[in-house]
């Protein structure tokens, strides 16, 4: 006997976006980019995404548990700081500097604040800032892409003892005998030499670089299958780019030979991944529409200055946490006005 | 500091151990944050800093404690500041003496421990109205207690950030050092995880006091 | 805490009470000045010789340093007139003259300065006229990040552009024949030329670009009044 179909008259009822549904979907959209960094870099990489996922899950499952809010670990959330924080990490970067990392991001950035809902800064982002400000030198030992053997043998700095130095690369990297290594990513040889590689290559992602920042157009696809879904503001990586591109515009047009172009600018470096997937974070950015807005610009045009201008080759982690930092000041600004409500004045404050 | 309405203290063994633990000044009272973070990069920088801060401390709460019922009240706050600064270039003279790579390694904050609010405010509070020898013994508790803070991140920072204790390596060649702790940021992440230990053992106990005497089930 | 008692029970003006009397507010003041004055000037006095004595040891050091065989030094002072023996009321840079053990001149240090990656570095080199070249460098001050900037003074690749680095003069002995310029890892081909250091970029340029401007400044001044430095041979 068929089942009788049940009819009901309006107003439905809509299953509401659940955090950790949104969280499952970001998490589905970081896989092709984790899948890329694998084919890209082999082994390295994906021990890389595994070491920084468990250090993270582990972390916060520590801290839920000693501060009796029950288990967090099942809201997903936890993953993509794990798995975002591989992804910026270079690909040959010792694995117990990754779990460092994962525990100061989850632990320092997050748990201390009160858990999801409550950081300020982006968890994966403070964790990578930790390590950069500790490990300055492995975190700027880049190795190449597409190295023959990649799936079989991992880099040696890999499976560096904890606490000990990572093992120089220089030897292993030699012996693969590639003509056009320098050691260098993109943006370094454009800041530091002025050779803009190939655009096709930089957007592609056949390029050095972090495990999961060389491919812009798989992030973008990744990131607009989101967005499409409604899983993530369109407007924050649309204003980061439109930032970034519009503060390089006009120093490339002054100095082509010195600056580089916009296009560059968007599709180098962790860019890409920062505006799609770490400037988006629902927690650490603004509510308000035209303050997603404002947040997005700020980014964008922070990350160029610090590129052209700074000590440092890249700039899109500081731009974001600084940010974030200002987030709160930014939601406040924009705040709309309630209808009928009078104009604040300074007395009436 | 409940003992403020007894004008006289009485020596005893609190005295002391009052500025170690439950007035330390860094780790209770937060005073002096200055030197706290910025020369604690090492072992030997925070003994160094911690025994002149003990030096100018010890002197200068003596010297007022001589004159306290000498110095009006109306001028007292420009009296301790001379005193203080007098001792802090006497210890500036005398680590250029001993070490002058010692002198560059903590910089103008030999010269910073005249505002260090931790020796004002023991004039203040205490060397302005105790006798002598109470004076003497609870400035030496206090400089010990400040020393022992500044210990306690000297030695995390530079295990940490150089792998050694007073510059003798302990792990060896292959050691990474941890930029960041001997970097300004590090004495923040220090100082942070030190409070973080000792305000959950304080809490731990207040919670376990409160649960032997039943106060607990009354305010809950 | 206590501070705040403290100054509610000051804050309480007592029935009564006169303005307070001015004398002993001077007598006290002026006595913990004067004793202050005394403690201070006692401690200057004791500790100076200890202090100088300290400062000549350490600059020695960093003198002998960077002149390889030198044993004795005679400081000089750069003024607008030339090198002139220091102490005689010459006012300007100082540079310090080394001598061998056989009150040979060996060679000639000076300092230089150029902003790194943080803040200004302070360096010391020392020339040498008998090759026209730096023989060896050291940096007396910087807070360059430890492990990338700071490998100008610990890499000893790096240092080795320094033991015969060339800054031979111009035939009019006006300027550098060749600026004292920082190539790229591998790419250098002329004895005037630094090879770059990989992860100490900006720290290099900064230690290249000081050596120039100081070889510029001082060099052609000590060619000029090579005999006069090599006459004040202890």
């Amino acid at each position: 006997m068929p089942k009788p179909i049940e009819i009901r008259t309006s107003p439905h009822l809509k299953r509401a976006l659940s955090v950790d549904r949104i969280m499952r979907n970001v998490v589905f959209a970081l896989l092709p980019i984790c899948a890329f960094a694998v084919f890209q870099f082999g082994l390295s990489a994906l021990l890389l995404i595994l070491t920084t996922t468990g250090a993270a899950i582990a972390t916060e499952w520590f801290f839920a548990r000693a501060s009796g809010r029950g288990n967090t670990v099942s809201d997903w959330s936890v993953v993509i700081t794990g798995i975002l924080l591989a992804l910026t990490l270079p690909p040959g970067f010792p694995l117990w500097m990754a779990a460092v990392a994962a525990f100061v991001g989850v632990a320092l950035g997050k748990a201390l604040f009160g858990g999801l809902g409550y950081n300020v800064m982006n968890p994966a982002l403070v964790g990578r800032a930790f390590v950069q400000a500790a490990f300055p030198v492995a975190i700027t030992t880049w190795t190449p892409a597409f190295a023959p053997g990649r799936f079989t043998e991992v880099i040696p700095s890999t499976f560096t003892l904890p606490f000990m130095q990572p093992i120089p690369v220089k030897d292993w990297v030699a012996a693969l005998q590639l003509d056009a290594w320098t050691g260098a990513t993109p943006l370094a040889l454009q800041k530091f030499q002025q050779i803009e590689p190939s655009v096709t290559d930089v957007f592609t992602g056949m390029i050095a670089g972090s495990a999961g920042e060389t491919s812009a157009l798989l992030i973008l696809i990744c990131g607009l299958w989101l967005a499409f879904k409604r899983m993530l503001d369109w407007r924050i990586p649309v204003a980061v780019m439109a930032g970034a591109a519009l503060t390089a515009l006009p120093f490339w047009l002054m100095d082509s030979s010195l600056y580089p172009s916009p296009w560059f600018v968007l599709f180098s470096g962790g860019l890409m991944l920062g505006a799609w997937f770490m400037a988006s974070d629902m927690v650490a950015s603004p509510v308000t529409t035209s303050g997603v807005i404002l947040y997005g610009l700020f980014i964008g045009i922070v990350t160029v200055v610090i590129r052209l201008f700074g000590g440092l080759v890249e700039g899109v982690m500081y731009a974001i946490l600084l940010a974030n930092a200002a987030g709160p000041l930014i939601s406040s600004w924009t705040q709309p006005r309630v209808y009928g409500a009078l104009k604040k004045t300074r007395e009436a404050e | 500091m409940a003992e403020l309405p007894n004008p006289q203290e009485n020596l005893s063994l609190d005295t002391f151990l009052r500025g170690l633990w439950t007035e330390n000044p860094v780790f209770a009272m937060l005073l002096g944050m200055c030197p706290v973070l910025a020369v604690t990069n090492s072992t030997m920088n925070a003994i160094a800093m911690g025994l002149a801060t003990t030096f100018v401390l010890v002197c200068s709460s003596l010297l007022i404690s001589l004159l306290r019922n000498w110095i009006p009240k109306q001028v007292r706050i420009a009296s301790y500041i001379i005193i203080i600064a007098t001792f802090v270039t006497i210890v500036d003279y005398g680590i250029q003496a001993i070490s002058l790579e010692l002198y560059a390694a903590l910089g103008a904050f030999i010269q910073l421990i005249v505002v260090n609010c931790v020796i004002l405010g023991r004039a203040e509070a205490y060397a302005s109205k105790q006798r002598l020898h109470t004076t003497l013994v609870n400035s030496l508790g206090m400089g010990a207690g400040f020393t022992i803070a500044l210990l306690a991140l000297g030695t995390v920072r530079e295990i940490l950030g150089s792998g050694s204790i007073l510059g003798v390596a302990l792990f060896g060649e292959g050691f990474q050092p941890w930029v960041v702790m001997i970097l300004p940021p590090g004495g923040f992440f220090v100082l942070g995880a030190w409070l973080l230990l000792f305000n959950w053992l304080r809490l731990r106990k207040e919670r376990k006091v409160m649960e032997q005497s039943g106060v607990a089930a009354n305010a809950g | 805490m206590s501070i705040k008692v403290e100054l509610q029970t000051q804050s309480q003006p007592g029935p009564g009470t006169q303005v307070a009397p001015s004398w002993p507010m001077l007598r006290t003041l002026a006595g913990i000045a004067i004793l202050s004055g005394l403690l201070v000037v006692l401690v200057y006095q004791a500790t100076k010789p200890i202090i100088t004595e300290n400062e000549r040891i350490l600059t020695e050091q960093a003198v002998f340093e960077v002149l390889p065989g030198a044993v004795s030094k005679v400081d000089f002072v750069l003024t607008e007139q030339g090198l002139a023996p220091a102490g005689e009321g010459a006012v300007g840079m100082a540079v310090f003259v080394g001598f061998g053990a056989d009150a040979e001149l060996r060679g000639v240090a000076f300092p230089g300065a150029a902003r790194g990656y943080q803040d200004v570095i302070q360096f010391l080199f020392g020339y040498d006229p008998a090759c026209e070249c730096i023989v060896g460098s050291k940096v007396l001050r910087s807070t360059e990040t430890p492990g990338l900037g700071d490998k100008i003074d610990t890499d000893p690749v790096f240092l080795e552009n320094f033991v015969a680095l060339d800054a031979s003069l111009n035939p009019a002995g006006t300027a550098l024949a060749n600026p004292i310029v920082l190539v790229a890892h591998g790419t250098k081909t002329a004895p005037w030329q630094i090879d770059g250091i990989s992860g100490a970029t900006i720290s290099g340029k900064a230690m290249a670009r000081a050596a120039n401007d100081a070889a510029e400044r001082f060099v052609p001044s000590i060619r000029r009044d090579l005999a006069k430095l090599a006459a004040a041979a202890p």
